[in-house]
């Protein structure tokens, strides 16, 4: 058995099982988020939610799915054909290849290169591709606009997620995801950076299109925003592929500020819970907070949108970098 | 040398594997499950109510390339400081000094934006 | 020999896409070609051990640079038939200016120089005490080649001068939010009133005054149309 896991065919089989260890709870994961959203949003509004299909409407992810696979696939007739087949494809596909790097656990990244933290943010600038291929490739009205507010919003944001980055980078000497989680072993960054923290989630909110920065989906105005032509199961693609988004940002924000697998005191009975639950349970309470600020505020005006991200985050995190790289070359605190 | 940092970039070539292949089995699965019974109006571009009636690419709004020449710009003062971030430890203080500089000569460009109102959206 | 494999595999498939940037009739379609290069030479740098510029140029190129240009060929209104109908008679001048280029190119090419160690340090980048790249090239571009540095500052602000100068235009009646205008408002225009939970606009005694109830008659008559109305048909 060693032996054969260390030819090159052994290898590639590990790996393959490896990931789709990975991928499928992933997968399943993202459904049951759709179905903890309906139901998170539905308690919160005083109703009920999914609670037809299966026990507490537990099987609903799957109708819903099967429902998508039995529809018929449109392609507009004015559009690119190649590229509009694509262009779901690509959203999901960079949700799914940004998790070759997330360490789970202490050892436990599939890909666990020295830039991982360089790896993801490039992942997450390539975002915008899937979503302006789409709107040009259907050549349609609301798809277009849909994808330039949603392409200029992403790119607002990404300026500062970049500044916030760094400034975590800054305490740990290190762009291994890894070794970012291994230098919160003592105290989690969301306490001594807590402005950045509070910056990095709002971004994280502008950067997958969710509420309230959601208008390039605004329905009052864009129907859809950038996939109002897509159907069936490319439809599903977009829709697995935000989700995914939204879990990949909750997995950065516990690498980056909460800790990653650490518990969050060193002591008994809390040290007895094994770390990827750890990285699990934080990853859930982020999720949770996705789905709260989406039942709580109403949607962004465009203009406060660019305001907010160029006029307020990107000064004040360039200003809190500048300031947290004085400090810690003052103190001497400094990873050597 | 350059060979076990390929071996740990390989398992992202095989995450991209996977995914397309997923991608294109959802698809295509739902290409050939479901009944196909296209016709024109059904293709043809949502708009509420009337038949689309020009070509959607078209000119727009000279703002969405301002917005895109400024990230370009940014992107790049992150870029420089990527390395900074890591090995501030080790440049000293002409290290530090260094950036303080280039930060601030983008400062003085980001505030011309600022007063010259490119980041407001009317 | 799986590095060696592995870079011709992408040294051919950045080749080939190179060639579709060039030929392909639709301008997105030569953009995304173009970014399929960017790809593939990020693999070859990842080939040679340089993972930081192998990110760097998926982000900036990949992740900025290459989406201004899909925004510009998406969006700008270009008549590429008409952009190709000099091609004919600017040919020969194009080819002209080519063919010096290239013999330039070759010229300096032929005095070119290697230094003795040139060809060992190929595809093997070692860094010293086994540091990662990235804090390689931290420890000498900041402080070594500050100039160089600073340089590139001065470029970066005058690219964002140049694009404010060429693109901001003042559009007459735009009407912006002033934020601070609005916070900075005097309180006492706006009364704002503390409201219990539950307590209804009658409890606290801000209703409107009800307007004034609309004389009978009126609406007598306007029946008596009505069914006037009706009688004719």
């Amino acid at each position: 058995m060693d032996a054969f896991l260390a030819t090159p065919l052994g290898i590639l089989a590990l790996t393959v099982a490896k990931a789709l260890a990975l991928l499928v709870p992933l997968l399943l994961a993202v459904a049951y988020l759709t179905w903890a959203e309906r139901k998170v949003l539905a308690l919160m509004q005083l109703r009920k939610g999914p609670n037809v299909v299966g026990p507490f409407g537990l099987l609903q992810p799957f109708a819903d799915a099967l429902k998508m696979l039995m529809k018929e696939t449109i392609i507009p007739s004015g559009a690119s054909r190649a590229l509009f087949v694509m262009a779901p494809m690509i959203t999901f596909g960079l949700a799914m290849i940004a998790w070759a790097v997330i360490p789970v656990s202490d050892g436990w990244a599939i890909a666990d290169i020295n830039v991982g933290v360089l790896y993801l943010f490039a992942i997450s600038s390539l975002g915008v591709y899937g979503v302006i291929v789409a709107g040009w490739a259907s050549n349609s009205k609301y798809a277009f606009l849909g994808a330039l507010r949603s392409a200029a919003q992403m790119v607002s944001y990404e300026v500062s997620m970049g500044f916030v980055i760094v400034t975590v980078l800054l305490c740990v000497g290190s762009l291994n995801l890894t070794d970012v989680v291994r230098a919160q072993e003592h105290i989690w960054f969301f306490i001594p950076l807590f402005p950045m923290f509070v910056i990095f989630f709002i971004s994280a909110l502008a950067e997958t299109n969710r509420a309230p920065f959601d208008l390039p989906e605004g329905e009052s105005e864009l129907v859809a925003g950038f996939f109002v032509e897509y159907s069936s199961l490319s439809f599903g693609l977009f829709f697995l592929g935000e989700y995914a988004n939204m879990i990949l940002m909750s997995a950065l924000v516990t690498i980056l500020f909460l800790g990653g697998w650490y518990p969050p005191f060193a002591i008994e009975p809390l040290t007895w819970i094994p770390g990827p639950l750890w990285f699990i349970a934080k990853i859930c309470f982020c999720l949770f907070v996705f789905i709260w600020v989406r039942a709580t505020f109403p949607r962004y005006r465009y203009d406060q949108l660019m305001r907010l991200g160029w006029k307020v985050f990107l000064p004040f995190s360039l200003f809190w970098l500048v300031l947290t790289a004085a400090v810690l070359k003052l103190t001497g605190w400094l990873p050597a | 040398m350059t060979e076990p940092l390929l071996a740990e970039y390989f398992p992202i070539l095989v995450f991209l594997g996977i995914a397309a292949a997923i991608a294109i089995a959802m698809v295509g699965g739902s290409v050939l499950a479901a009944h196909q019974k296209p016709d024109s109006e059904k293709l043809s571009a949502y708009e509420c109510g009337f038949e689309p009636f020009d070509d959607t690419r078209r000119r727009f709004d000279v703002r969405f390339y301002l917005v895109a020449i400024l990230f370009i710009i940014f992107d790049l003062e992150v870029a420089f400081l990527f390395p900074w971030a890591v090995t501030l430890g080790q440049i000293g203080w002409l290290g530090f000094a260094s950036m303080m500089g280039f930060l601030g000569v983008l400062t003085v460009g980001f505030i011309y934006e600022w007063r010259k109102g490119a980041l407001d959206w009317e | 020999m799986i590095a060696a494999l592995a870079f011709y595999f992408f040294a051919a498939i950045l080749i080939a896409s190179a060639v579709m940037v060039v030929t392909s009739r639709n301008p997105v379609h030569s953009v995304l070609f173009l970014i399929l290069c960017f790809f593939n030479a990020s693999a070859l740098f990842l080939i040679a051990g340089a993972e930081f510029l192998a990110m760097i140029l998926v982000i900036v190129y990949v992740g900025a640079v290459a989406v201004l240009f899909l925004f510009v060929v998406m969006m700008l209104d270009i008549d590429f038939a008409r952009l190709r109908e000099g091609f004919q008679r600017y040919a020969p001048v194009g080819a002209a200016v080519g063919g010096v280029l290239f013999l330039e190119l070759l010229m300096v090419l032929g005095t070119w120089r290697f230094a003795d160690d040139a060809a060992s340090l190929r595809i093997n980048p070692t860094t010293p005490g086994g540091i990662s790249n990235t804090a390689a090239i931290g420890r000498i571009l900041y402080t070594d080649y500050i100039y160089l540095f600073q340089a590139s500052g001065a470029v970066l602000l005058v690219a964002m001068l140049g694009a404010i100068v060429l693109t901001l235009r003042d559009r007459p009646g735009t009407k912006r939010q002033s934020v601070a205008v609005q916070v900075a408002r005097d309180p006492k225009l706006v009364e704002t009133r503390a409201v219990a939970l539950g307590a209804g606009l009658d409890t606290i005694g801000i209703r409107r005054p009800l307007p004034p109830p609309e004389p009978p008659k009126k609406v007598e008559h306007a029946a008596d149309h009505a069914a006037d109305h009706g009688g004719h048909h």
